[in-house]
């Protein structure tokens, strides 16, 4: 039997390559660990996949209720329920996905320091999972915007765009904060705190143009304003501010980059320390 | 031909100290250097530098061997000696602090079983994960599907959640995959120890056909009977060391004689107070003798005497008390227990305060291995006291039969004598 490979284990220091040959070797793991996520997340539930799109949901019809009818919070064009919703589905989306895959590496304790395989796949498995949800809310917002009679327009090209940025803002998210919950369980307590948070500094339940304009650009910062100001551009044909959009875009890519790399560089003392 | 492992000056070091000053663990996040020895980090200030260095361990030093292709490696060691960690590295699950592993070949690793189960997912369904996180593919897992059914026996349950399962369904389940693995090379560590008798048997036999087509194999295991059967060469890891490499005979050999010189493991006075975990404290010192009052320091051979004095306190006047010894195995399993209630006759009274109750066993005969004794106290019927994993006797090989030839596999030797039926006379 000629080896056709050969591995040579030994310490490594500082950063490292991320790995993609290896990474695209195991690729049926990853795409079982998606499934197997996807099987156990609605079992023994009496509701099972609704959940997905259920909590979109009553957020949107809360949200209509407070902002727009209490507070007069107005959207910027389409019926405030469809605005509010186009930007509910991607941020449900990133703080589900956000708060699961930062946990997962400690709830995969045991696989972890039992067998080898690219660890990046466990926290990318649990957001894997949840695109599901989201491809479910996209759905029911279909609905909602054929009980609006709100047309679609061809700007839905540009959906997949933003859905990848969505994945990637997320993505990278999720590997830096699982990797450091590793050591410090204090990230355990700061998602759930930051995510809270996060809704009020991206513009769901607002549209961008009450930020004072000097300030807006400032909002491209955080990658999930591009992203839910996309959704509602090419969803809704809601105004795309570009240039805070172009810079959530190259946000979420730096933070996947980022993420990847800081992974890969805390990975190996992981089965050490968790 | 190259070696198809080849493991150079292996070290690996562990941090003990706990993580909780906040500074400290970020900067070991940032630095550099880790998990590299402290010596190579110049920069940072040496008075931290030291009190980390107190708080080193070095699970795994200087460790060298090859494996050749077709190998079968048996890796003896006590707890702690090292193998744990070595599979370990191996396996890609951790970095070594230094050497290398050079690897030239598809691995597998099977050091627990089960691991990926999910207990929601059914049986059908957590073959395929598991065969997927253990490194199979999706048309491998599907062509091996049926025997990996059968070879669990579990085709009446494949479409129940496993965590309906009993332990055993789960273990047999789990081997199963691990058994069809497609790799050059596997790793096993100590996983037949669960398991009914049977299955054993059938994993053993297993491990034999792979070893017998050409497949190379890393065993670890404590059970010395499966590694000098199944294995052509044995090495013993010691303190992290390695203490022995050759014939697997010679390397149970070794082992063997190595963890009846240990001294730490059959001290003949054993302190029980320190012990955690206790409802209160009552059981205090046990003390092990051997041929009369022969301080027992070292093993015990097969058949010799074993006397132990059982140092406990009665905290009120009673009458009805009992201590139980138990003796368990490698595995975890009892092998023996001595209990004072068993005993004939045994009346002493009311008493109160400080005991000594002795259990004379008159000829030991549990067969070659560590044992590790727990020990128990009942006062009025319920359990006062008990103390697990209280002390390690170690038995070793004797004459039991005056043979020459020593008793091996089995728990226990019995004297007993075989002979001929007189043959029928047909002239």
């Amino acid at each position: 039997m000629p080896s056709s490979f050969e591995v040579t284990i030994r310490a490594r220091t500082g950063w490292q390559p991320v790995d993609f040959k290896e990474i695209f070797l195991y690729r049926e793991l990853l795409a079982f660990l998606v499934w197997r996520d996807i099987k156990i997340r609605y079992r023994q539930t009496l509701l099972g996949g609704l959940w997905a799109v259920l909590q979109p949901l009553i957020a949107m019809f809360i949200l209509t209720f407070i902002f727009n009818r209490l507070a007069g919070v107005s959207s910027d064009g389409p019926p405030y329920p469809l605005f509010a919703f186009a930007g509910l589905a991607p941020w449900t989306f990133f703080s589900t996905a956000v708060s699961q895959s930062s946990n997962s590496l400690v709830s995969n304790q045991a696989l972890i320091s039992k067998v080898y395989f690219p660890r990046v796949f466990i926290p990318l498995g649990a957001i894997g999972a949840l695109l599901l949800d989201l491809a479910l809310s996209l759905g029911l917002l279909f609905l909602l915007m054929l009980f609006y009679r709100w047309p679609v327009s061809a700007k839905l090209l540009w959906l997949p765009v933003f859905t990848l940025a969505a994945v990637l803002a997320t993505s990278g998210s999720g590997l830096i904060l699982s990797a450091f919950n590793v050591s410090f369980r204090d990230v355990k307590y700061a998602v759930p705190f930051l995510i809270q948070m996060g809704i009020f500094v991206t513009p769901v339940i607002y549209p961008i143009r009450y930020i004072p304009g000097h300030w807006r650009i400032l909002m491209g910062l955080n990658p999930m304003t591009g992203v839910v100001l996309g959704f509602r551009y090419s969803l809704l044909g809601s105004a795309s501010p570009w240039p805070i959009m172009g810079l959530s875009l190259a946000m979420s890519l730096a933070i996947f980059v980022a993420g990847l790399l800081i992974f890969r560089r805390m990975e190996r003392r992981f089965a050490d320390i968790i | 031909m190259l070696p198809i492992v080849h493991i150079d000056r292996l070290s690996k070091r562990y941090i003990l100290q706990p993580e909780s000053f906040l500074g400290r663990s970020l900067r070991k996040i940032l630095s550099p250097s880790l998990p590299s020895p402290a010596s190579s980090t110049p920069g940072f200030d040496h008075g931290s530098e030291e009190e980390e260095t107190e708080q080193h361990f070095w699970a795994l030093k200087d460790v060298s061997f090859d494996v050749a292709q077709g190998d079968v490696i048996g890796i003896l060691g006590r707890n702690g000696a090292g193998k744990s960690t070595l599979l370990k590295i191996i396996s890609r699950i951790t970095e070594p602090t230094e050497g290398c592993v050079v690897v030239r070949a598809r691995m597998a690793s099977l050091l627990e079983v089960g691991t990926g189960f999910h207990p929601e997912l059914t049986g059908r369904e957590n073959i395929f994960l598991n065969g997927a996180i253990l490194g199979m593919r999706k048309p491998e897992i599907i062509s091996n599907f049926d025997e990996i059914v059968a070879f669990a026996e579990l085709e009446k349950f494949l479409d129940t959640p496993v965590k309906y399962y009993s332990s055993g369904m789960l273990v047999r389940l789990a081997f199963a995959v691990a058994a069809y693995l497609n790799s050059e090379v596997l790793v096993v560590d100590e996983v037949l120890a669960v398991g009914d008798i049977a299955f054993q048997k059938k994993c053993l036999g297993k491990m034999n056909e792979l070893s017998r087509v050409g497949r190379t194999v890393l065993f670890v295991s404590h059970n010395v009977a499966a590694v000098e059967n199944l294995c052509r060469r044995g090495i013993v890891l010691d303190k992290g060391g390695l203490a022995f490499e050759g014939t697997s005979k010679d390397a149970v050999r070794h082992y063997l004689g190595g963890i009846s010189g240990a001294r730490d493991s059959t001290r003949h006075v054993i302190d029980l107070t320190a012990a955690a975990d206790r409802r209160s404290v009552l059981l205090r010192q046990l003390e092990f003798y051997s041929n009369g009052s022969q301080p027992l320091v070292e093993g015990l051979q097969i058949g010799a005497s074993f006397q132990v004095r059982v140092h406990f306190e009665l905290p009120h006047l009673t009458s009805n008390f009992n201590v139980g010894l138990g003796f368990n195995n490698a595995y975890g399993q009892r092998v023996l227990t001595a209990a004072s209630q068993f005993a004939p006759g045994r009346s002493a009274g009311s008493l109160l305060g400080p005991q000594v109750l002795i259990c004379d066993i008159p000829s030991l005969t549990l067969t070659p291995g560590e044992y590790s004794l727990c020990v128990s106290l009942e006062i009025d019927n319920a359990e006062a006291d008990l103390v697990n994993d209280a002390a390690r006797l170690v038995m070793i090989e004797s004459d039991y039969y005056g043979t020459g030839r020593v008793p091996w596999n089995g728990t226990f030797v019995l004297k007993h004598r075989w002979y001929m039926e007189k043959p029928v006379s047909t002239s």
